[in-house]
């Protein structure tokens, strides 16, 4: 089959790979239909993930059509499903609790050391990223091995478009839990650092939840526009000095809760790639751990902070005694996918939440390493990239989107 | 911004020192802790059990080690699973074969380098149904090894713990280093792992594998991979 291989900073690859077999009884194989490139993909991309090995296949945002069953599997071939980017057994401690992305299975036992060494326990497994988390075949390409399929992968009805349903993978329970996160009451102004496609999908859910505002922040002026339309107020801090801003915009109270849809993208997840970090962090201060600081102190006493954006090991200059003496609750994590699929299924058939706004590019698979430097390059202009599989094209004669701007 | 400059530097000496400080601090009081008043021996008060006890004190074992994993599951089914060593290859991964050979006894066959395999015999020696089961080679066996698994209640609705420790003697003239190269890894790194594969297989019915494609020719898609 085709696939997207990792080979080394800035270095993709579409090539062909041995197609996946079903190894395990609840296993499944899918044909992907469409997958996209994730913002954390980013990371594989510039090469701050070392359990990367030349010749892994990325992708974590995928659907298409079942084609082969495990014994123990429930789907049916020809089902039309949608994959969470997480992988998880369903039967052990943390997913009976529906915290399914610490899931204590899917890591394998060969792979979760690592994690066990650097973070304390063994991390849940996802698709397409390092071998930290657990280093499975990802969803760029015509075919998965799909773990656990009795528990993940969402059917979706046929009257929906892929361009509907797929971001329930990743980035719209990613931003629908980054929002639940902040416990929203009624009167509440959320603030979001950072509108890519988790930060568009955050505001959107705050203002479901019941946000009575949503102020958006960030520096590319196409998404801020997005972030608009969708009801939000935006900052550009190039323009303001966002904390006065937001006091001023918030009656010197401050917003109730503040999401972070930045993260940290310079830090590696082995130990000397942390101390290289801690190192980088102390003496020289990127805009983006800048981010978490700043909503920390812009935070009302008594305030929520959620951080969806990806962090990978130790910060430095943290404001530790400003989170404490103003009593804030911080709420994080990797997203329980599993855990909002059908509930944001329902709200985008309800017509309740809005999936394709943010697409603004398609292309085949065959163009996926070109797309990861659009990506990479031009983020103002590439808001998400949606690519397409040969198996799309049977699916969907009419939607031949390929290449052009949505 | 000269004065900025200072200030900031002066911050910084006067952390590095309260660091400097608190750590000093804490060692003397480890210390401390350590020896007891006036050196005499200090009575040992913690509730953990004896594979986690640091060097020094009365319970440390250098040989002895031990990791627990917890279960949904009950204790009885996991003891059923674990009192037949026939099964262990499902999870085992160094072991090619275990057969029964009385009620009390079985042969284990263990991978080892090159394609060769070495024997070993081991006997029950403890049997507490749903509560441990407890096992040593016997003589003429290549390895002097003994194991013990416990089975704990995890809590209301939380399943049970599983405990499994062991030790490894080293026969004389086999230096521990070549028992982690019979086993090929460390006898410890194995047995942690071959402990969560029996949880995987117990909670999911199936052993994980990440088994899947990548674009390196010598890898199979059917195979994990590291």
């Amino acid at each position: 089959m085709r696939a997207l291989t990792w080979h080394g900073r800035h270095d993709v690859r579409v090539e062909t790979v041995p197609d996946p077999e079903i190894v395990n009884p609840r296993d499944a194989i899918l044909r992907v239909t469409s997958t996209a490139i994730c913002g954390s993909d980013l990371h594989l991309y510039d090469g701050y993930i070392p359990t990367l090995r030349a010749g892994d296949v990325l992708g974590h945002e995928f659907m298409g059509e079942i084609v082969e069953t495990g014994p123990k599997s429930t789907l049916k071939k020809g089902q039309r499903v949608v994959v969470p980017f997480t992988i998880s057994c369903g039967d052990c401690f943390f997913c009976k609790k529906q915290q399914f992305s610490a899931c204590d299975n899917s890591n394998p036992s060969e792979t979760s050391d690592a994690s066990r060494l650097l973070m304390g326990h063994p991390m849940g497994a996802a698709f397409g990223y390092a071998h930290l988390t657990g280093g499975y075949a990802g969803g760029q390409a015509e075919y998965v091995r799909v773990p656990y399929s009795d528990i993940g992968p969402i059917v979706v009805p046929d009257h929906l478009e892929d361009d509907q349903v797929l971001f329930l993978s990743d980035i719209l329970p990613t931003g629908w839990m980054a929002a639940e996160n902040c416990d929203i009451e009624e009167g509440d102004t959320v603030a979001v650092w950072g509108c890519g496609p988790v930060g568009l999908f955050a505001i959107q859910s705050a203002l479901i939840l019941g946000a009575h505002r949503v102020i958006a922040i960030d520096h590319y002026p196409h998404r801020l526009e997005l972030a608009k339309q969708l009801g939000a107020e935006i900052l550009d801090y190039r323009e303001v000095d966002v904390r006065e801003a937001l006091d001023e915009m918030t009656g010197g109270i401050g917003p109730d809760a503040c999401i972070d849809c930045v993260g940290m993208e310079s830090h590696g997840l082995t130990i000397d790639n942390i101390a290289d970090t801690v190192k980088a962090h102390t003496f020289l201060g990127t805009e983006r751990p800048h981010a978490l600081r700043q909503m920390i102190l812009a935070c009302r006493k008594g305030g929520r902070v959620s951080i969806p954006g990806v962090y990978g090991g130790f910060a430095d200059k943290f404001p530790l005694g400003q989170l404490m003496e103003k009593g804030l609750s911080v709420k994080s994590g990797q997203t329980h996918v599993q855990k909002y699929t059908k509930p944001l299924l329902d709200l985008i058939e309800q017509g309740k939440i809005d999936t394709t706004f943010l697409i603004s590019h398609h292309a085949p698979l065959e163009q996926a390493a070109e797309m990861y430097r659009h990506w990479h390059d031009e983020q103002d202009e590439y808001t998400k990239i949606v690519l397409k599989t040969e198996a799309a094209k049977e699916r969907q004669p009419a939607a031949e989107k390929v290449a052009e701007p949505a | 911004m000269a004065d900025n400059r200072s200030v900031s530097r002066g911050t910084q000496r006067a952390l590095i020192g309260a660091g400097v400080a608190a750590a000093a601090g804490t060692a003397a009081f480890l210390l401390a802790r350590r020896t007891g008043s006036g050196g005499a021996p200090i009575e040992e008060i913690s509730d953990a059990p004896d594979h986690v006890w640091r060097r020094g004190t009365s319970r440390y074992d250098a040989d002895l080690f031990g990791k627990t994993v917890t279960i949904c599951k009950p204790r009885e089914q996991l003891y059923a699973e674990w009192r037949d060593f026939t099964r262990f290859p499902r999870f085992m991964e160094n072991v090619e074969r275990v057969e029964k050979l009385d009620a009390k006894r079985s042969r284990w066959t263990i991978k080892a380098p090159a394609g060769s395999s070495i024997e070993l015999v081991t006997k029950i020696t403890e049997e507490k149904p749903g509560e441990a089961i407890a096992w040593e080679s016997k003589p003429e066996s290549g390895i002097t090894t003994e194991g013990r698994v416990e089975f704990l209640d995890a809590g209301p609705g939380r399943g049970t713990m599983v405990r499994l420790v062991m030790r490894y003697d080293p026969p004389g003239g086999i230096l521990g280093k070549d028992i982690a190269k019979l086993f090929q890894r460390e006898p410890h790194i194995q047995a942690r792992r071959d402990l969560r594969r029996f949880k995987q297989l117990m909670e999911t019915g199936e052993v994980t594998t990440n088994a899947s494609p990548s674009g390196r020719a010598s890898e199979s898609p059917t195979e994990p991979r590291i």
